[in-house]
């Protein structure tokens, strides 16, 4: 599980520049499945034919990532966020843009008191030495991913991005492992959920599934002096009630946590405070589609040093692959 | 002259009956198919002479205004505004109440009135009112009812050497775009749809969408202009006289990439004055569009205007013109070889 999340985080897949991740996915579940193909807005659909119930599983490739808005004389960067990004997790980071330029994140010290700190007043360093250097390299909407490697430490992995590579890594593991079933899957690899779940809602549209399950990462409430939240890591997967996207279909949150019991799969349930999530989009689409959401507890969301249990992603495999063959 | 014709029609969200009746009467003259739809919005088809494929172009009809929610003393009326408008440029502003369009303008308790703590912060509107030149409130009642509609007032004017001072070139410069883009035939089905609501939160655009059905669809808007004293450099989201101003991403689009690539070289290899929208605040119909049905193909061409959601909006008739030239320019190419569509369609075409 470590490599395949190191391999998906590795990539870069800021929202709305989604075409390397997609390329890895798709080489990952090749051959797998009956078909595989990309929809208008860029979402990886990949299908399971069958003549049973049409269940759409969607976890987000895309990540958090700022876009170049301006290179002044200096060859100095202003930038924009895409999804939310805090600007103290950004300051003092590396950026890496597509082609592979580097920057640092730093701020305009004149700032008199750090409260006051905004992206606005922030800009990105690629060394360059002034604005025609600097073009060279990044043009005016680029985008840029933060740096952050995956390590392992313990059953822990620390990365950027693992909201939502982990979630793809699931989806992935549960393609390689399909149990036999008459029902009809989709894979759905989404675009843009950071900025508003935008692949999510479009593809509910055309798949039009009976059913429908969002894999994505949720925040936890197991560090110390945090915000209070049941949900901790290495707990196993977490089956969501709701957050503010979603209340989730009873059925569909019956059917995972009876699964889970069965099998005896440990899981854990979340209320989100804040957030959302692809399913938020897929349960209203066309005449409303029951949804529910496995999530995988996740530390430190959106910085660039994500943490998160490898078990409760092989968890999450093991109650996914359970409920697809039901 | 059409764009002043536009923009002194009054439309305020909800109520653009004004515009479009305009609008359609001159569409009229173009030899196409007409059609309000029950969100109100104008849908002109130009029927191609050979369509593979169903090009949208958007452009809406309403503009920020207000709206009459109740009476003060002195026969005086309350308003709030619909769409986003901001206080501070309100205090003396002339506006027009209603179908009848009687004039009033926004006022509040005069300065030497008011105490310190008053003079010092910005009057909200809550303590403005409207002068209708009513006496009592039942004057004011009769005159502008509650849910009267009341729309800026003001006069289109040319000046400098090549700015319109203007109300409402927030889109009305878009829907003279598009008036434009009918005077010509296509191979494609051309779907010029003047929307309603969009200061309100993309309506009207929603629903037309989702009736179209566009292969790829544009959107032509006016967009903000913060080129002004004050502003960083880095903060200016378009320059005026710049050129037409593409959107690479706001709060509720991620343009397709190759569409507004294609577009970008499209007009630089045509001397069309082009730049790129800066910042990446604000939303327009592209956001509803973009995300209608199984999802479409947008990008957004637009016209800079300083002091947006005012009375003065001001433009460059250069940029205006560009942005008209570059749309006309993509759907001719368009037209040409509707394979092109095809490709955007398909994400197949690389810039």
């Amino acid at each position: 599980m470590f490599d395949l999340v190191k391999r998906l985080t590795d990539v870069f897949g800021t929202s709305g520049n989604e075409e390397d991740i997609r390329a890895l996915i798709t080489e990952e579940i090749k051959g797998k499945v009956d078909d595989i193909y990309t929809d208008a807005l860029g979402n990886l659909i990949a299908v399971k034919k069958g003549s049973g119930k049409k269940i759409m599983m969607a976890a987000h490739m895309d990540e958090i990532g700022i876009m170049a808005t301006y290179v002044d004389d200096k060859g100095f960067i202003r930038f924009s966020s895409l999804g939310w990004v805090s600007q103290y997790f950004a300051l003092g980071q590396k950026v890496r843009f597509k082609n592979g330029t580097t920057g640092a994140v730093f701020y305009e010290e004149k700032l008199d008191d750090m409260k006051d700190l905004k992206l606005s007043r922030m800009y990105i360093d690629i060394g360059a030495k002034n604005r025609e250097e600097a073009e060279k390299k990044v043009k005016i909407g680029d985008t840029a991913c933060f740096v952050g490697d995956a390590v392992q430490a313990g059953d822990m992995i620390i990365s950027k991005a693992l909201d939502n590579r982990s979630g793809c890594a699931v989806l992935i593991k549960a393609i390689q492992n399909l149990p036999p079933t008459d029902n009809e899957l989709y894979f759905v690899f989404t675009v843009q959920e950071e900025l508003g779940l935008r692949g999510a809602r479009t593809a509910a549209y055309q798949l039009q599934p009976d059913m429908a399950i969002a894999i994505d990462v949720t925040d936890t409430g197991d560090m110390p002096e945090c915000h209070t939240m049941a949900v901790k890591c290495g707990a196993g997967p977490a089956i969501k009630i709701k957050d503010s996207s979603v209340i989730c279909h009873p059925e569909v949150k019956r059917l995972l946590e009876e699964t889970a019991k069965e099998v005896g799969i440990p899981y854990q349930l979340e209320i989100l405070e804040h957030g959302g999530t692809d399913a938020g989009a897929i349960h209203t689409s066309v005449g409303g589609v029951p949804t529910g959401a496995i999530s995988i507890p996740c530390r430190y969301l959106h910085s660039p040093v994500e943490t998160a249990s490898i078990s409760d992603m092989e968890n999450a495999v093991k109650l996914l692959v359970q409920v697809i063959g039901k | 002259m059409l764009l002043k014709e536009l923009t002194e029609k009054n439309g305020v969200s909800g109520n653009e009956h004004e515009v479009r009746e305009f609008i359609k009467k001159e569409a009229e003259k173009l030899n196409t198919e007409i059609r309000t739809d029950s969100a109100g919005n104008l849908i002109v088809l130009k029927k191609g002479r050979n369509p593979r494929y169903k090009v949208m172009l958007s452009a809406h009809m309403d503009e920020v205004g207000f709206i009459v929610t109740g009476y003060g003393e002195y026969g005086t009326i309350k308003f709030s505004p619909v769409g986003g408008i901001d206080p501070r440029i309100l205090l003396g502003k002339k506006v027009v109440v209603g179908e009848k369009k009687i004039p009033g303008v926004i006022g509040c308790k005069p300065v030497h009135m008011q105490d310190r703590d008053e003079r010092g912060s910005n009057v909200k509107i809550n303590n403005m009112y409207i002068d209708i030149g009513a006496e009592k409130k039942e004057e004011a009642e009769k005159l502008a009812p509650l849910g009267e509609y009341i729309a800026f007032s003001a006069e289109y004017v040319e000046f400098g050497e090549d700015r319109i001072k203007a109300k409402a070139l927030d889109d009305r410069a878009g829907c003279a775009v598009l008036l434009d883009a009918l005077k010509y035939d296509y191979d494609f089905d051309l779907y010029a749809c003047f929307t309603t609501q969009e200061e309100v939160g993309l309506r009207g655009a929603k629903v037309a969408a989702y009736t179209v059905e566009p292969d790829v669809a544009l959107v032509i808007e006016g967009t903000t202009c913060s080129d002004v004293p004050g502003v960083e450099k880095y903060e200016h989201s378009t320059t005026l006289g710049k050129g037409a101003a593409l959107t690479i991403m706001d709060r509720t689009t991620y343009v397709d990439k190759n569409l507004v690539n294609y577009i970008y070289n499209l007009a630089r290899e045509n001397n069309i004055d082009v730049q790129f929208k800066n910042t990446t605040t604000g939303g327009n119909d592209a956001g509803a569009i973009h995300q209608s049905r199984s999802g479409v193909k947008v990008a957004s061409i637009s016209v800079p205007c300083r002091y947006i959601h005012s009375p003065v909006s001001v433009m460059s008739r250069k940029d205006f013109e560009s942005v008209k030239s570059l749309t006309k320019l993509v759907l001719s190419k368009f037209s040409e070889n509707q394979d092109v569509i095809c490709a955007i369609k398909e994400g197949r075409l690389l810039c």
